[in-house]
């Protein structure tokens, strides 16, 4: 009986339970997005890079190491020289090694100078190994792999060609353009920096720079290469090769401390050691904090959107007040009146957050393959998570309780009114 | 008159005991202040109305008239007395079963805002009988469902023409409210009707005619019908008429209000 009058009283005004709605929809799926934007992108953060269990790099500061390293952001300060490199990778705890060269760039992104190794070991999410869309690793000294982004933006495939360039800006004004490099090969999409990744050869990679070294009719290069003796990857013999970085896997996980000892002590130069795991923590830490800051506003429009609700049955009760008064003449206890509204304002957060859900699940649909393009977060459209039903269970909770105020109001009203009906 | 036998009563039998069998309404020595203390607003020594009864009470606004009605109704209950409707004393009964009672026994007419405005003209009529199963079923063996009693109430009020009862009540004139309003205080046969001011927004021939119907279901259903109104010229039209400042004692203070 209730049940029934509280959905006509509710479809005669319709035009704000609609908006009131729609406002907690749109809080909700505001709140589950973020939140599940969030925790998308600390998981494909920390999928960055998986099985590697030391960084080695010129003694920088680790977070500094793992942000050129493996997200491809900033410079390094050094270089490592190759027979430290080998040093290393020579010793016996170590499983294998793939060592990375970085400073080039080919239309805004990243040129990687690499190994095979790094097509073999080289680890991302959860233990996944790097795919191939199109051909294969490369073969020879001017080969080149292409990351998912980098071949979809250009629109190159394999068996063209391309020529880097020295720097990583967009626009370069040093081209490497005698000697181009083919692309062999078009990685699948991984969802990581990788994506946005140029691998080459670190032959190649050494073969251009010989060749810009004594390529002597730029006097531009020229005077660069006069007034900066210690160039970035200034190798002009291959015996004085070197890379930026080696990523390092072990043989034993157990040994990941007391190697990264010894890199940091070594003493043929200053090197420093990063665990990856602990470092991607460490950088998170800095950039959560806005996403923290994302989620309390999405909170805070929540609590707004429950206001509105409770604005809206708040200037309801006093027209209302006369009809209560009927109510009550042919029957109705107060407490009848206590649940009509409080199952008014029940029935329009939980409407609200149902459709709120159903709005969020279809944008997830809808924007995902941009989201993977344009962000490179995978988002899984599968069921919420039970910290996102806890979250939902909290707005509903809240939505009853912000019931309560006017429902208790309209109780107190009820029982002063009696059957007076009060205009 | 296809009126059967009286009603067994399922729930709330009235209790005999201690009041005259024929009363509808009883008060005794009934005394009520808003403040919970004297001065008083009600102080009735005795009223009486009897089964099948039309009272007309009369007095001026502010005189105390719907707060006697909100102790008959149960709403509110007397500070000292008794109070006996159908013979149960209302004053003894919880707010519960008070509000039970209310719905059982006594339809109301106000003087304006009777209709709840999302319901249709028949929803409006069978309200009721979603709060009394009692007046449910003696609206179903009058009119074999509830919605055939109700529209057989409104036809005989003069509002059975099917475009009427199509009309969202905000669309009634005020005379037809009032007659839905009727319909819905008659509807499972309350042994009480209680108008409180029901034609005071009604010109002279409509009041005319509203009264009318009211005064032939009443009899009809043998209700006895309590008229509150400060318009002396109905009087005539009722069995009895009493003046309000006549039984209840505590008018003297109160500022007469026009």
């Amino acid at each position: 009986m209730i049940l029934a009058l509280a959905a006509k009283s509710l479809r005669n005004r319709k035009f704000t339970a609609v908006l009131t709605v729609l406002s907690i929809a749109l809080a909700v799926m505001l709140l589950l997005g973020v939140e599940r934007l969030r925790s998308e992108s600390r998981e494909s953060f920390a999928a960055t890079i998986s099985g590697t269990d030391l960084v080695v790099g010129a003694r920088s500061s680790p977070v500094h190491l793992l942000l050129f390293s493996v997200f491809r952001i900033g410079n390094a300060t050094n270089n490592i020289r190759w027979d430290s490199y080998r040093a290393i990778a020579q010793r016996s705890a170590v499983a294998w090694t793939i060592p990375l060269s970085l400073g080039d760039s080919h239309r805004g992104f990243r040129v990687l100078g690499t190994t095979r190794e790094y097509f073999e070991h080289f680890r991302f999410g959860r233990d996944r190994k790097l795919e191939l869309a199109q051909g294969g690793p490369f073969d020879d000294t001017h080969d080149a792999v292409l990351g998912a982004d980098v071949a979809v933006k250009l629109g190159y495939k394999s068996g063209g060609s391309i020529v880097i360039a020295h720097g990583a800006g967009e626009v370069s004004f040093s081209l490497h353009e005698d000697q181009p490099f083919r692309v062999v090969g078009v990685l699948e999409r991984t969802g990581t920096p990788v994506d946005r990744t140029v691998h080459v050869t670190l032959e190649g990679m050494d073969a251009v720079h010989a060749e810009a070294a004594e390529d002597a009719f730029d006097p531009l290069a020229a005077a660069v290469r006069a007034g900066v003796e210690e160039h970035d990857h200034h190798a002009e013999k291959k015996t004085e090769r070197a890379i930026t970085a080696f990523l390092v896997g072990l043989k034993s996980r157990g040994a990941a401390l007391s190697m990264q000892r010894l890199v940091n002590e070594y003493s043929g130069e200053p090197l420093t050691a990063i665990l990856p795991g602990a470092t991607l923590l460490e950088v998170w830490e800095i950039v959560g904090a806005a996403e923290k800051t994302l989620f309390a506003v999405s909170a805070l429009v929540v609590v707004v959107g429950l206001a509105g609700m409770l604005v809206a049955l708040l200037t309801s009760l006093s027209e209302r007040r006369r009809e209560m008064a009927v109510l009550r003449s042919v029957g109705a206890r107060p407490m009848h009146i206590f649940g009509l509204i409080l199952g008014e304002a029940a029935f329009l957060t939980l409407l609200g957050i149902a459709l709120g859900i159903a709005a969020l699940y279809l944008g997830l649909l809808a924007g995902r393959p941009w989201l993977e393009s344009r962000l490179g977060l995978f988002i899984v459209v599968g069921w919420p998570s039970a910290y996102e039903f806890a979250l939902m269970i909290v707005v509903a909770a809240a939505g009853v309780l912000i019931g309560l105020i006017p429902a208790y109001r309209i109780y107190r009203y009820s029982l002063a009114d009696g059957m007076t009906i009060r205009i | 008159m296809d009126i059967s036998a009286p009603a067994t009563s399922q729930t709330l039998p009235p209790q005999r005991s201690g009041g005259s069998p024929e009363a509808v309404v009883e008060l005794s020595g009934v005394c009520f202040s808003w403040s919970g203390a004297p001065p008083f607003v009600i102080d009735i020594d005795c009223l009486r109305v009897a089964r099948g009864e039309r009272v007309f009470l009369r007095g001026p606004s502010g005189s105390g008239k719907s707060t006697l009605l909100s102790l008959l109704a149960g709403v509110i209950t007397p500070m000292g007395g008794t109070i006996r409707v159908l013979g149960q004393n209302i004053g003894v009964l919880g707010s519960a079963a008070r509000d039970r009672f209310r719905a059982d026994h006594i339809g109301f007419i106000f003087q304006m805002f009777n209709l709840i405005p999302y319901l249709s003209v028949v929803e409006n009529v069978c309200l009721p009988c979603g709060f009394s199963p009692r007046r449910k079923q003696r609206a179903d063996r009058e009119g074999g469902t509830v919605q055939a009693e109700a529209v057989r109430l409104l036809e005989h009020l003069d509002m059975g023409d099917a475009a009427v009862l199509r009309r969202p009540v905000t669309e009634l004139s005020v005379g037809q409210q009032q007659r839905v309003a009727a319909a819905r205080a008659l509807i499972g046969a309350p042994e009480l009707v209680i108008a409180d001011e029901p034609t005071s927004s009604l010109d002279a021939d409509r009041r005319a005619a509203f009264l009318d119907l009211l005064f032939r279901e009443c009899a009809r259903e043998q209700a006895a019908l309590i008229f509150v109104s400060h318009d002396a010229s109905l009087a005539p039209l009722f069995d009895r008429a009493i003046q309000f400042a006549d039984i209840n004692r505590a008018t003297g203070p109160a500022p007469a209000l026009a």
